[in-house]
């Protein structure tokens, strides 16, 4: 393609934080419409904002994971519009001095390096309900006032896959330090990318337009995708983009134009008199730095150079924090790291995504999975009985000795035992015994079998061969 | 003497030495309502309902004698900007006239935990946006010493109803004088605290980096016991200061030898009247003579308060009315056709010209290409007011100085000529842009209509403003007077 893509990305994240940014009210997810409102949230005359020291301490951690300065002083301003959902008719953000400023996250590998231009703190704004046919909207100001964190990247992102790469790799930190759940589809993360193209070389930008209504990383890379290729179509038949807001369609798989950029909004930003300015002290920012846990790239790049695991592996090992927590405990009982990799790539990430549950709400635990392993390690079951053992295990939390004894799946590995039902096979299978002894080894195939069938799998099948051979 | 022409501390001394009831002070306000309040008009809702149960509560504390305060069966007058629950909040605008609050302000609770008598809720300017509360979209408050006169504003109705025997004290607020004004023009004592010393949670905000909530009171006696039910630190309000509160009253009755008091010549120039001046020159010669020394000093940029003020407090105050939309409460206009033009109808209709006037004033000085020019410079600009402040402060204890340029003026006079109007307030406003404590105590009159002396203080130091202004009205008799509800 002769044309550069410049792609900057504003990301804002709603924060888990029990109560709103300003009151005490809870942030909730699908409580009864306005049942999570008082007058501070609603803007009642009179009411005032206070600040949620809990907010602050998410925009700091994510500031050091994303590699920012923290700002010491930080102040808040008004962002000033009418909207039915804003009930101050401003909204509480920040302008100048935001919480963190100059950072960067690495993606694809380390690389590419997107530069994160400033992130700060402000409050979320209600929701509006439009009903078909109805000449009026309804308003639910359960989120209005939550707090939100808004991550903006410098213009660095060159594609649709380092876009999908760069929020796919964002959510996995944010997740990672407990700041946001990162569900695109609930609306607690959403990402607005501007994109422009321009010629190979070039210095100026491109106009540019902005993103909205992406509700999946696979519809970031849809999007952006969609508007390179309609930017460029544009560009090659001599045209000019126009600088505007579009939505993106899912059900279509286009971007459909919102506004123009001559009905952007003069905010009249200034500083907001009822909050004092946020202080962060050494002590503060330490305790933050401290409790900083290991972040994806870093986790990824132990997996590989401690336990020698492939890439791939460590990749999906890693993505969640949980999952990776998870590996490295089972890793420190079972020391076969590819085998605890794939009974947790297989197996337990199998039964996640069928049931639904998050490895907390399932029953398994690291010591269950590292003793069905030394199970199958030392013979005692095999591995279709393990996986069976597995199952029961992250449904109801049995130990596995007890599923094994229960259930009679411990394997036959007792000579004497096999001895008697071996004979008893060669006896009625006397013509293929033959076979074998004129030297048609296929025909133990059929022995063996016969033998697993008698024994209802149980049977250890090595000692199976060998004995039955010596009887032969 | 009348029961209603008493102060605070005789009402409770009265009480204490059991020589009145509650219910008989409570009745001989109400009767003073009922006879003077059509001349008056301070209230914009009376409270009755609410005033008779905190009646019967607080005769029981003092019967029982448990938990009895300094305010424990006093009635009061709450600025119609406050959030008492159940009543109408209706900032004198017809925005709000039926807007209800479903909380209290932080001021109320404290106060009617006391066991105050909460009477009624007194007219202001719209809004608190004026200084003669002719900008009330409800009723004209007259001046109960000439009834011809405006009482000030914006808190005109808490001024006259304390003015008139309407009730003992009353709750203001003040931005750029709205205590201290009307108290001047009414002849009362009126204060605004330091910033951060009362919490502002539950007042209707006009220019939150500028109001204050004070007291108005008969005299600096009951101005000091006021002002320590309203003091302290309200986790509610984040701008509200987190320091020790001290008893008020304990200065009173202190001589003031030594103290040093400087007079701003920027506050005494010939905008102001000369019998003000006079008036003032007089008090202080008294204050020299009770062992104070007086200096002349200059503090250079508070000729500058006036546009810094109109280009701030506008600022904010455009973006405070701007959550009158009629989306939740208050007034919707009806017919609109869009959601937008709603919004028109509804600011159109809801609010009044000089609201309207400093709205449009704080947006132009907000917008894109004029925020440098204007908000900016005036933030420089209130910093430098400040350090002039500072630097005084380092020489002298106190200020002094009038508190308007003239005494009451006739009602509907400035009423079309807005910047004739914004000028009474040009004495007062530098101790808002500077977050100072300051006070109006009565000093004199002329031609029948009160004038106001000035104290401003170091931050938080109001207990020196009143040690002063106690010594003062102790050797006068302005405070003993009473007005005549003649005009």
């Amino acid at each position: 393609m002769k044309y550069e893509v410049v792609i900057g990305m504003e990301i804002h994240a709603q924060l888990l934080t029990k109560s709103k940014l300003f009151c005490g009210c809870s942030t909730e997810f699908g409580a009864e419409p306005n049942s999570q409102c008082c007058p501070i949230c609603l803007g009642f005359p009179g009411s005032l904002p206070v600040m949620n020291r809990k907010a602050v301490d998410h925009i700091i951690t994510t500031a050091l994971a994303l590699n920012c300065t923290v700002a010491r002083e930080s102040i808040f301003a008004r962002k000033n519009y009418f909207y039915p959902d804003l009930p101050k008719a401003y909204q509480i953000s920040q302008d100048d001095q935001p919480l963190g400023e100059r950072g960067y996250l690495d993606i694809m590998d380390g690389s590419r390096r997107i530069k994160i231009r400033r992130i700060h703190l402000e409050e979320d704004a209600g929701k509006l309900v439009h009903i078909e046919g109805e000449p009026f909207s309804l308003v639910d100001y359960n989120r209005g006032g939550a707090s939100l964190m808004e991550i903006v990247t410098e213009p660095d992102i060159r594609s649709a896959e380092e876009a999908a790469a760069y929020i796919t790799e964002l959510r996995s930190i944010l997740r990672y330090i407990g700041v946001c759940d990162g569900n695109m589809e609930e609306g607690s993360l959403r990402c607005e990318p501007n994109i422009s193209l321009r010629l190979h070389g070039a210095k100026e930008f491109g106009v540019k337009a902005e993103l909205k209504n992406i509700n999946s990383i696979r519809a970031v890379q849809r999007g952006v995708a969609y508007e390179i290729e309609r930017q460029s179509q544009i560009l090659d038949e001599g045209g000019t983009v126009i600088q505007e807001t579009r939505r993106w369609d899912e059900a279509s798989g286009t971007t459909i134009s919102m506004r123009s950029k001559e009905e952007a909004h003069d905010y009249r930003y200034f500083s907001e008199a009822d909050l004092v300015r946020v202080v962060v002290d050494d002590a503060w920012l330490n305790r933050m730095a401290a409790a900083l846990p290991e972040l994806p790239q870093a986790r990824r790049e132990r997996f590989i150079a401690a336990y020698g695991l492939p890439a791939y592996d460590a990749g999906v090992l890693t993505e969640s924090k949980e999952i990776g927590d998870f590996f490295d405990k089972v890793a420190a009982i079972s020391h076969d790291y590819k085998v605890v990799s794939n009974w947790i790539m297989g197996e337990l990430m199998r039964l996640l995504n069928e049931t639904g549950q998050s490895l907390e709400q399932s029953h398994m635990t690291p010591e269950v999975l590292a003793e069905i392993i030394a199970l199958v390690d030392k013979g005692t079951i095999n591995l279709k009985s393990a996986k069976e053992v597995f199952e029961e295990s992250f449904h109801t939390g049995k130990t596995p000795s007890k599923i094994v004894a229960d259930r009679g799946m411990a394997q036959i590995s007792d000579e004497a035992a096999l001895s008697g039902i071996i004979e008893g096979v060669i006896a009625a299978n006397s013509k293929v015994a033959e076979d074998f002894r004129a030297g048609k080894e296929a025909a133990l195939g059929f022995l063996v079998g016969q033998v697993m069938k008698e024994t209802r799998g149980q049977a250890n099948p090595a000692m199976v061969n060998k004995l039955l051979r010596e009887k032969l | 003497m009348n029961i209603y022409d008493m102060t605070l501390h005789q009402l409770w001394k009265m009480l204490h030495e059991g020589d009145i009831t509650v219910q008989e002070i409570y009745g001989s306000f109400a009767g003073r309502i009922e006879e003077v309040e059509s001349k008056v008009g301070a209230f914009v809702n009376l409270t009755p309902d609410i005033a008779e149960l905190q009646v019967h509560k607080a005769a029981d504390r003092w019967s029982e004698g448990r938990g009895v305060t300094p305010l424990t069966g006093l009635p009061l007058a709450i600025k119609d900007n406050m959030s008492l629950v159940g009543v109408p909040n209706t900032c004198s605008s017809k925005m709000l006239e039926n807007y209800i609050p479903p909380y209290n302000a932080t001021v109320v609770e404290k106060l009617a935990e006391d066991g105050a008598l909460f009477i009624g809720k007194t007219n202001l300017d719209e809004f608190a946006m004026g200084s003669s509360t002719e900008t009330s979209a409800f009723k004209l408050t007259r001046n109960p010493w000439n009834l011809g006169h405006v009482p000030g504003g914006s808190s005109g109705g808490s001024a006259a109803a304390v003015a008139a025997g309407e009730s003992p004290a009353a709750l203001g607020s003040d931005t750029g004088g709205s205590i201290r004004q009307p108290a001047s023009f009414c002849g009362v004592v009126g204060m605004k605290p330091t910033y951060g010393r009362v919490s502002r949670y539950g007042l209707v905000a006009f220019a939150g980096s500028l109001d204050q909530i004070g007291p108005i009171t008969r005299d600096v006696y009951d101005c000091a016991i006021m002002m320590n039910a309203l003091s302290g630190h309200d986790a509610c309000d984040s701008t509200s200061a987190d320091i020790p509160v001290p008893d008020h009253t304990t200065g009173l009755g202190q001589d003031i030898r030594g103290l040093r008091i400087g007079l701003p010549g920027e506050l005494f120039n010939e905008g102001i009247d000369a019998s003000i001046r006079e008036a003032i020159y007089t008090a202080v010669d008294l204050l020299t003579g009770m062992g104070a020394e007086c200096v002349e000093i200059s503090m250079p940029h508070l000729e500058y308060s006036m546009p810094v003020y109109y280009i701030l407090a506008t600022a904010e105050a455009g973006s405070n009315m701007a959550r009158y939309d009629g989306v939740q409460y208050g007034y919707r206009a009806s017919g609109a056709k869009d959601i937008l033009d709603m919004y028109i109808r509804t600011r159109s209709e809801g609010l009044g010209t000089e609201v309207k006037r400093r709205i449009v004033l704080g947006t132009y000085v907000l917008s894109s290409g004029y925020y440098d020019a204007f908000y900016l410079k005036a933030q420089k600009v209130r910093t430098l007011i400040k350090a002039d402040f500072d630097r005084a402060f380092t020489r002298v204890d106190l200020l002094v100085s009038p508190v308007t340029p003239t005494t009451a003026f006739k009602a509907g006079k400035r009423a079309d000529d807005p910047l004739q109007m914004y000028l009474s307030d040009i004495c007062t406003i530098p101790a808002n842009l500077a977050g100072l404590p300051a006070m109006s105590v009565p000093c004199g009159f002329d031609n029948g209509l009160p004038m106001g002396m000035q104290i401003i203080g170091k931050p938080f130091d109001e207990t020196t403003m009143l040690r002063v202004a106690y010594a003062y009205e102790q050797s006068t008799d302005w405070h003993k007077r009473r007005a005549v509800l003649a005009g």
